[in-house]
């Protein structure tokens, strides 16, 4: 459930009608993660509530996007909701995975909440496995996007214009040729059963994901960070011969030392 | 990926989700199953000859972990003072709980106390593990039973110093060494410096801050350091400088029993380490 920081605020505090939610699925290289932490460090901003839930695994921490003493001090937990109204933009951070048997009760309690709030549109940033694609996927960009029905009539002229390639079906039994096809996202966590729910209730969701695999998956988020930036221009695109894309967006202070601590001297 | 035995073992996934899981329907004997290992791991918290309704609560004090709940148990506890209020039975994978109160250092157990003289100040020692699917129950069925106006909240817990992140390597480091997180209600001075990033807490203690934060109650966490996993004199008593401390100054034992207490968990670790007699 959605818990607002500012008791205050009376019933305002929760409703966020007319705006995007972005939001994040846990997936493989934790791609939507990372992105999602891009886009609240550049556009710093305000967390304005916690998704206080009993189906991600609990984890605190000081402020990840802390840029001085002063505010380095806040404490975050695992599931926070920050949003910058000038934007109609409220985005949704996960930092932890789900409790076993969990997901689906998440999924349930996210789209209610998202319903209740009066969001426009919702954005699942995501990735999939890339040893899973097959020999077409190989080819070209790596990046996908998924709309539901609802939101298809809204910006589905949007995506063409773009050029930007639909998540394709796949064959429900690969190597039979004549089988139905189906929506497979490996390794995307719940941003299958997310969209499927969205379609049949009707709600505006889209999906933007990128084929990766585990590693560094910093250049991975930058890259899924500047597609979903193609659509949304949350921030002034860098012209296309830049050979700096990243240079617009800012990295959180909690990004060090993601592959461990300093080496003992002794090893030398 | 090919181990060190040449099988190949695929890499996990720092996403933490099992696809097989979610692309398998659940069966109704699947859902049976299920349903007994939840009833099994449930949570029961016994509270013992107190009045019907929420419990009045100022102070609570959670001391997770064998090393934190030693600490409280060498210089704050005993049983003049203090009085055995409550009890959590619990089933997991790596601990059993019972209701009895008669617990060794070394046994795992969930225990409440209340001191005698002001019954709104309550201690639990935790030395069992909470395991992820319960630390949820746990949460909401200890807080509550209490009133949360004019709470607040110390929990005390120890992890590997292996897990710190720093620039400097660890080994060059002076374990044990303690570090805090607060809540944005809680106002008064730490006992050490704060846990900076991109360091995080996990389990139950995270727990436990996480529900203090979102529910506004003032509450602060210390975690000790430490590069002992077992029971250790040098951990426990890494969380001394706490005895200074607003919440705990006023309850602190005599020094004499402590250092008798101390030397009682020096006798009880030894015993067991030495294999050769």
């Amino acid at each position: 459930m959605f818990v607002p920081c500012d008791r205050g605020g009376g019933p305002a505090a929760s409703d966020f009608k007319g705006f995007t939610l972005l939001m994040p699925a846990v997936s493989v290289g934790n791609v939507g993660q990372l992105a999602v932490d891009l886009v609240i460090s550049t556009l710093d901003m305000t967390k304005v509530g916690y998704f206080y839930t009993d189906c991600l695994v609990p984890m605190v921490g000081n402020n990840p996007y802390a840029t001085a003493e002063e505010n380095s001090t806040e404490l975050s937990i695992n599931a926070e909701v920050y949003s910058v109204p000038s934007k109609k933009l409220v985005v949704l951070q996960i930092r932890s995975p789900f409790i076993k048997n969990k997901y689906r009760p998440f999924c349930e309690a996210l789209l209610s909440w998202v319903k209740g709030s009066r969001c426009a549109r919702v954005v699942v940033l995501s990735s999939s496995h890339a040893y899973q694609r097959d020999d077409e996927q190989l080819l070209g960009t790596p990046l996908r996007y998924l709309l539901t029905p609802d939101l298809e009539k809204a910006v589905g002229g949007l995506m063409q214009e773009l050029n930007w390639k639909e998540m394709e079906k796949v064959a429900a039994y690969p190597g039979i040729s004549d089988t139905d096809k189906v929506l497979h996202i490996p390794g995307g966590g719940i941003t299958k059963l997310l969209f499927t729910e969205s379609c049949s209730k009707g709600i505006q969701m889209a999906v933007l994901l990128k084929f990766c695999s585990e590693g560094d998956n910093i250049p991975d988020a930058f890259v899924l960070v500047n597609y979903l930036n193609e659509w949304l221009q949350l921030v002034k695109s860098e012209s296309n011969n830049s050979t700096d894309s990243s240079s617009q967006w800012k990295i959180p202070s909690s990004w060090r030392l993601l592959f461990g601590n300093g080496l003992p001297p002794a090893l030398f | 990926m090919a181990t060190f035995f040449g099988e190949v073992v695929v890499a996990p996934s720092r996403a933490g989700l099992d696809e097989e899981e979610e692309e398998r329907e659940e069966t109704p004997e699947d859902r049976e199953i299920r349903r007994e290992l939840e009833k099994k791991r449930e949570i029961e918290v016994l509270w013992s000859g107190l009045a019907q309704g929420p419990l009045a609560c100022s102070r609570f004090v959670v001391a997770i972990g064998r090393n934190a709940a030693a600490f409280l148990s060498s210089f704050i506890l005993d049983s003049v003072c203090w009085e055995v209020v409550g009890v959590v039975k619990l089933w997991n994978e790596w601990c059993r709980t019972s209701s009895t109160t008669n617990v060794l250092p070394t046994d795992s157990f969930c225990l409440f106390y209340r001191l005698i003289s002001d019954p709104t100040v309550l201690l639990c020692q935790c030395s069992c593990y909470v395991a992820e699917d319960q630390q949820f129950q746990w949460l909401e069925k200890v807080f509550g039973s209490m009133q949360k106006e004019g709470l607040q909240v110390t929990i005390l817990s120890t992890c590997p110093v292996a897990d710190y992140k720093t620039q400097e390597s660890t080994l060059t480091l002076a374990s044990p060494f303690l570090k805090a997180l607060k809540t944005k209600e809680f106002q008064e001075q730490v006992c050490c410096p704060l846990l900076e990033q991109p360091n995080i807490v996990r389990d139950l203690p995270a727990a436990v801050l996480s529900y203090c934060q979102v529910w506004q109650i003032p509450a602060v966490l210390y975690q000790c350091y430490t590069d002992v996993i077992k029971l250790d004199t040098v951990t426990i008593e890494a969380f001394k400088p706490l005895l200074s401390s607003e919440v705990l100054k006023s309850l602190v034992k005599d020094a004499s029993e402590s250092t008798k207490m101390l030397k009682k968990f020096l006798t009880a670790t030894e015993s067991h380490s030495n294999i050769y007699i």
